[in-house]
């Protein structure tokens, strides 16, 4: 090759890049963990490596499941599952997509130090049918593989042999993996180079398998931790979109003639949930804990006055609910999504009635980093609850902080969201939040809010393959819940997205999951 | 300190006391003669005021939720449209008084930058004077550990002690005890200075005569160290002091804008300062702008005393 | 003069093993990182099995052992957060703070320097004494309420300049720099002015007070006494006399304005180590913060120890006085 081809080339590839190259520069609120979809099990950093890795079925823009890398499915038998691949698929290597690159990584995944191995719970094994026919065996009847496997990305097999990545990366033996500053998928964007906290680069896979509705050459993704940070950047043109639009700043976001703001509510359900044990954590009530009756928890929720909530700490833009679980989730009733009404004089009557007419002091822990404006609605029903005579002493810091005391069940009242995500499903709250601790089960009951009627309903439903009767089950499950207010359930919390101009058009799904591949630029 | 002495001067000057005593030597005259001294002694002692008695004065107590409605959130200060009586300065998002969270907060930040300054003046001037006085292996062992707490970096040692102190409590105890973490993490960064001044002039004093007779008459080293020796070390420690409370309270607030100080529940000036930023961008100002501007002024008039204090000790400016 | 340097090292060694131990303590003691590290649905098996792979359960004096042993080489181990090498991490940022703080280094002298002379020759003037009062409040101001002005005027309201990152960097080997384009050059003047506020008062009032004490001196008074010009006499003899403590104690700040520099990367994002170490403490990344502790420290130490050195090369009368951390009263 002369040096003279070589410059021409490049002189080449620079013009057709000015001519129509389009860059998107997305400004996030954080970085994500690692390049490796398997490093950390977290709902934000596998939604930004969707963009380079894919599983075998994915979640369309309104949140139904379709097919990805493998074309169809069936079930053989109640525990074996066969899925059929999509064939000449490469990944960015070049390398081909075959049936044992899904055995490897399902492998991996589920290996037993992989930070990701509860999110495939069901896993039991798999086997090479033929170079495109792969059968995934179950521990049981499980109605939700396909949910989970939405979040199960595909990596080559040869390129994980070749840098000996066939295992995750065991953060005890204090040695990097090849796959936390590499990857290789087949998704739509490939990497081009990656900076942490700084700057990464995705560039488009012109060999991808999907048709592009897209039209990005290139993504440039830096996390700007800092909200204000974040609204100047935008507002200056220094990134083109954001994901975290910080609420109170939503006004002057939409008022900029540069600038558009896309906003509905996430799955994400927003609710107080109880210390149920014998007594109170921290307290001046020592011998028993008032939260165990039922009339003390409908004071509560009785308490707050949602819509001052809704209009002030949440800005106008959260969705209050009486439910548990978000509309779009099955196991959603209409029904049951009624609030009990703002009743300060009958809260105090019903506090008068158990025995607490003075109220009593209780611990309320609740994150500053966690939900959205979580510091804010905390800090008024903590204040609405003061007004009901009760003395709730706010606990407020980081997730770092406060983690270790929720796991612990040192709290009387903590704030809680849940997404039901990756699954998309109630079962998800049911089986981890709601039931009883025993096994995999109720890994988030940590405050033994356990009822075991609402257990062995979880337990039919977790082998029903009948999708009809299964949420007739999770909605009896849930019913019992409500009656009992074993939670206060507060809104469904706001998501909101803000772009330029340059930014045509693009999909917001309800997971607050941003989906390049079909985003379009002007 | 000398803030408080100017006062009764108002009231009652014609008694020739401690204070007319003051007024009348070198550096009497030094601070009556100088307006940035007395400017400065007369804004912080109206400062220092208010934060005491803010709970009088305040027209809202920020700490009782009971008394914060969400429906009063973000009011602008009384001057600009939709400002409303009693906010003089607005409200925050949750609907406090924000006029009434700077003189509560001020009151922590004051509390805390006097309380790590007196307690790293204690730790201080009884290392140096051990050191000073019993010399050989505890003088060395102590500036060995003085030299080591110099070797790092004031602030990210203040980060550091702040983050073991706070794993070391029960999780529940965090919050109530922040500001005794704080009070420890700044004055065990900021004790080497008093040591070593402390320590030196101990040496010298300890080979003066008045020292050595007393201790033939076997008067106890304790009491030679605090009748004798510790009364001619005090004016350069005292001058320390002051200019170190003003970097004892900007500390505080660093650590708390940082996000590792008072947690939003008992706001200093440098966490009011933290949520104020959040929202620069939505129009509400005064959130940020106001705690910055007394914080600014607490530092600046503790400095200028200090400064002035500094210059009037000092034979060598005069 | 080889004993003493055979001692300073010995002391600076010994100094560096209590900064390791405190790093150890942090390592040890703060935090729990396997709630931070394990996904939501992790049950209490996998975290009590992450605990022993992370070698959390072992005894306290071999983990301190290995610890050092590691450190030594330069082997942190891995990041919680990210999984990445520790080492790595925070070389790959290092050109960033190191970037930033040499150019708040620059303009602490270029702007501190001229005005501690003219405060000091024009010590009654109007101007001299404005400048005074500007550099307490200089002192007085907490710097990130300052950053965050600076990003509401110049990036907000006028636009002028980025309100965060290092702009276009060009990699040279694993160096990063941000000098070479207009971007870059352009992202770093407000948070370089921001970190160099505090060091142009110093260096200003340190000069400052050099000069009017050099001015009082018999050499000054001899040579007004000759007739020389005013200016030769300020320039020539007084400034020339009082610029080693200057550069003495310039030296001894870098430790502190590296940081320092993690308030002004925190504000304005900017990808240095400051800003990994923060964003490790709230993440509780142990390794980071212990790895960082040690990095900062190990700077800091040897700045402290090299002006020693050059101090007692110079002068043979200081070698038995040392100077470390004169200038950490910050």
């Amino acid at each position: 090759m002369t040096k003279a081809w070589l410059l021409a080339a490049a002189a080449a590839m620079a013009l057709s890049g000015a001519a129509e190259a389009k860059t998107l520069k997305w400004g996030a609120a954080r970085e994500i963990a690692s390049l490796d979809p398997y490093s950390f099990g977290e709902t934000f950093t596998l939604s930004v490596l969707n963009h380079v890795y894919e599983g075998l079925v994915r979640y369309t823009g309104d949140l139904k499941i379709e097919p990805a890398l493998a074309e169809s499915w069936e079930t053989v038998s109640p525990t074996v599952w066969r899925f059929k691949l999509r064939q000449g698929v490469k990944f960015h290597n070049g390398n081909s997509f075959t049936a044992d690159d899904v055995i490897a990584s399902l492998e991996r995944v589920t290996h037993e130090t992989s930070p990701l191995k509860g999110n495939l719970p069901a896993y039991k094994s798999s086997k090479k049918v033929d170079d495109y026919t792969v059968e995934i065996e179950v521990n049981g009847p499980y109605p939700l593989l396909l949910n989970d496997l939405t979040n199960i990305f595909i990596f080559d097999k040869e390129w994980m042999e070749a840098n000996n990545s066939l295992l995750p990366t065991d953060s005890g033996k204090g040695v990097k993996g090849y796959a936390t500053d590499n990857a290789n998928g087949t998704g739509p964007f490939s990497v081009e180079s990656r900076r942490a906290d700084s700057k990464t680069v995705y560039v488009k896979n012109p060999a991808w398998w999907d048709k592009p509705q897209h039209n990005i050459d290139r993504i440039e993704f830096t996390p700007i931790t800092s909200a204000s940070t974040r609204v100047a950047a935008l507002l200056s043109g220094e990134i083109d979109f954001t994901n975290v639009a910080p609420l109170q700043d939503l006004p002057r976001l939409s008022a900029s003639p540069d600038v558009k703001v896309l906003q509905t509510n996430e799955l994400r359900s927003v609710f107080f949930a109880f210390n149920l044990k014998d007594s109170l954590f921290e307290s001046d009530v020592k011998d028993k804990n008032p939260l165990k009756d039922i009339r003390v928890r409908e004071a509560l929720y009785r308490a707050i006055d949602i819509d001052a909530v809704q209009k002030r700490a949440m800005r106008g833009l959260s969705r209050n609910t009486g439910a548990l679980v978000a509309p779009a989730i099955p196991g959603y009733e209409p029904s049951q999504d009624v609030r009990l009404p703002f009743d300060l004089d009958g809260a105090k009557k019903l506090l008068a009635a158990a025995g607490y007419p003075n109220g009593f002091s209780f611990q309320f822990n609740c994150q500053s980093d966690s939900l959205v404006n979580e510091e804010e609605f905390c800090q008024a029903v903590a204040s609405m609850w003061s007004r009901a005579g009760l003395k709730p002493n706010l606990s407020l810091a980081p997730r770092s902080q406060q983690a270790p005391k929720r796991v612990k069940g040192d709290f009387d009242v903590i704030s809680f969201g849940w997404a039901n995500e990756p699954m998309i499903d109630a079962y998800s709250l049911l089986v981890q939040v709601l039931r009883s601790r025993s096994g995999t089960g109720g890994v988030f009951n940590w405050g033994n809010w356990g009822d075991p009627r609402i257990d062995a309903l979880i337990d039919k439903a977790g082998v029903e393959l009948d999708t009809p009767k299964r949420i007739a089950m999770m909605q009896e499950a849930l019913k019992i819940a409500k009656a009992e207010h074993l939670f206060v359930p507060l809104h469904q919390q706001p998501m909101a997205w803000a772009m330029r101009s340059t930014v045509a058009n693009t999909v917001q799904a309800s997971d607050n999951k941003p989906r390049l591949w079909l985003t379009t630029m002007k | 300190m000398l803030a408080e002495k100017i006062r009764p001067a108002e009231t009652a000057p014609r008694q020739p006391g401690r204070l007319r005593r003051f007024l009348d030597s070198d550096i009497g005259w030094s601070f009556r003669t100088t307006p940035a001294a007395w400017l400065s002694a007369l804004v912080l002692a109206l400062l220092v005021l208010t934060a005491i008695l803010a709970p009088l004065i305040a027209p809202q107590n920020p700490y009782d939720l009971s008394q914060i409605f969400i429906d009063k959130a973000e009011i602008p200060p009384i001057w600009q449209d939709g400002g409303e009586w009693p906010f003089l300065l607005g409200t925050d998002p949750q609907g406090r008084d924000v006029l009434s969270a700077i003189l509560y907060g001020s009151r922590v930040s004051l509390i805390i930058g006097f309380a790590a300054v007196i307690v790293s003046m204690l730790v201080g001037v009884s290392i140096g004077l051990a050191a000073g006085f019993y010399g050989g292996r505890i003088d060395n062992l102590l500036m060995r550990l003085g030299d080591t707490v110099l070797s790092i970096p004031t602030l990210l040692m203040a980060i550091l002690v702040s983050a073991i102190f706070r794993e070391m409590l029960p999780p529940s105890l965090r919050e109530p005890f922040a500001a005794v973490v704080l009070v420890l993490s700044i004055a065990l960064t900021s004790w080497v200075q008093y040591a070593r001044t402390v320590r030196a002039l101990t040496m010298v004093e300890r080979r003066k005569e008045y020292v050595l007779a007393a201790r033939i008459i076997r008067v106890p080293a304790s009491r030679i160290m605090a009748r004798h020796i510790l009364p001619n070390t005090m004016t350069p420690v005292l001058v320390a002091a002051t200019l170190n409370l003003g970097l004892a309270i900007l500390s505080e607030a660093t650590l708390s804008f940082l996000g590792v100080g008072m947690p939003i529940t008992q706001p200093s000036l440098g966490t009011l300062i933290r949520i104020g930023n959040q929202y620069l961008f939505s129009g509400s100002w005064w959130l940020v702008v106001f705690p910055s501007l007394q914080l600014g002024l607490i530092v600046l008039s503790v400095n200028l005393l200090g400064d002035w204090l500094r210059d009037a000790l000092n034979p060598k400016l005069r | 003069m080889p004993a003493f340097l055979l001692k300073r090292l010995i002391n600076a060694a010994g100094v560096m093993l209590a900064v390791a131990f405190i790093a150890f303590l942090i390592f040890r003691f703060v935090g729990d990182p396997v709630e931070l590290m394990l996904n939501e649905q992790a049950s209490q098996q996998q975290r009590d099995e992450l605990r022993v792979r992370l070698g959390l359960d072992k005894g306290f004096v071999l983990q301190f052992a290995t610890f050092v042993g590691n450190a030594v080489r330069g082997d942190f181990g891995i990041s919680y957060r990210n999984q990445q090498e520790v080492f790595t991490l925070i070389a790959e940022r290092f050109p960033a703070t190191f970037e930033l703080v040499l150019v708040a280094t620059f303009l602490s002298l270029a702007v501190g320097i001229p005005l501690g002379v003219y405060t000091a020759i024009r010590r009654d003037s109007v101007l001299a004494r404005t400048l005074e009062f500007v550099s307490v409040l200089g002192v007085s101001l907490p710097s990130f309420a300052l950053g965050i002005l600076f990003i509401l005027v110049f990036s907000v309201s006028l636009q002028w300049l980025p309100a965060f990152g290092r702009g276009e960097i060009v990699q040279i080997g694993w160096w990063s720099t941000g000098f070479l384009t207009p971007s870059g050059r352009k992202a770093l003047i407000l948070p370089s002015i921001t970190l160099s506020l505090f060091q142009i008062t110093l260096v200003m009032r340190l000069v400052r007070a050099e000069m009017l004490e050099t001015m009082r001196t018999d050499f000054i008074r001899f040579a007004r006494a000759r007739g020389l010009p005013a200016r030769a006499v300020h320039f020539g003899h007084a400034l020339r006399n009082c610029l080693m403590p200057v550069i003495t104690v310039t030296g001894l700040q870098i430790g502190n304005l590296i940081a320092f520099a993690l308030v002004t990367e925190t504000v304005f994002q900017w990808p240095g180590m400051g800003m990994l170490f923060v964003q490790a403490v709230t993440f509780v990344d142990i390794p980071v913060m212990a790895a960082y502790l040690i990095v900062v420290s190990f700077i800091f130490v040897s700045l402290n120890t090299l002006v020693d050195l050059t101090y007692a090369w110079v002068d043979p009368r200081l070698r038995d006085d040392a100077l470390t951390g004169a200038a950490n009263a910050r």
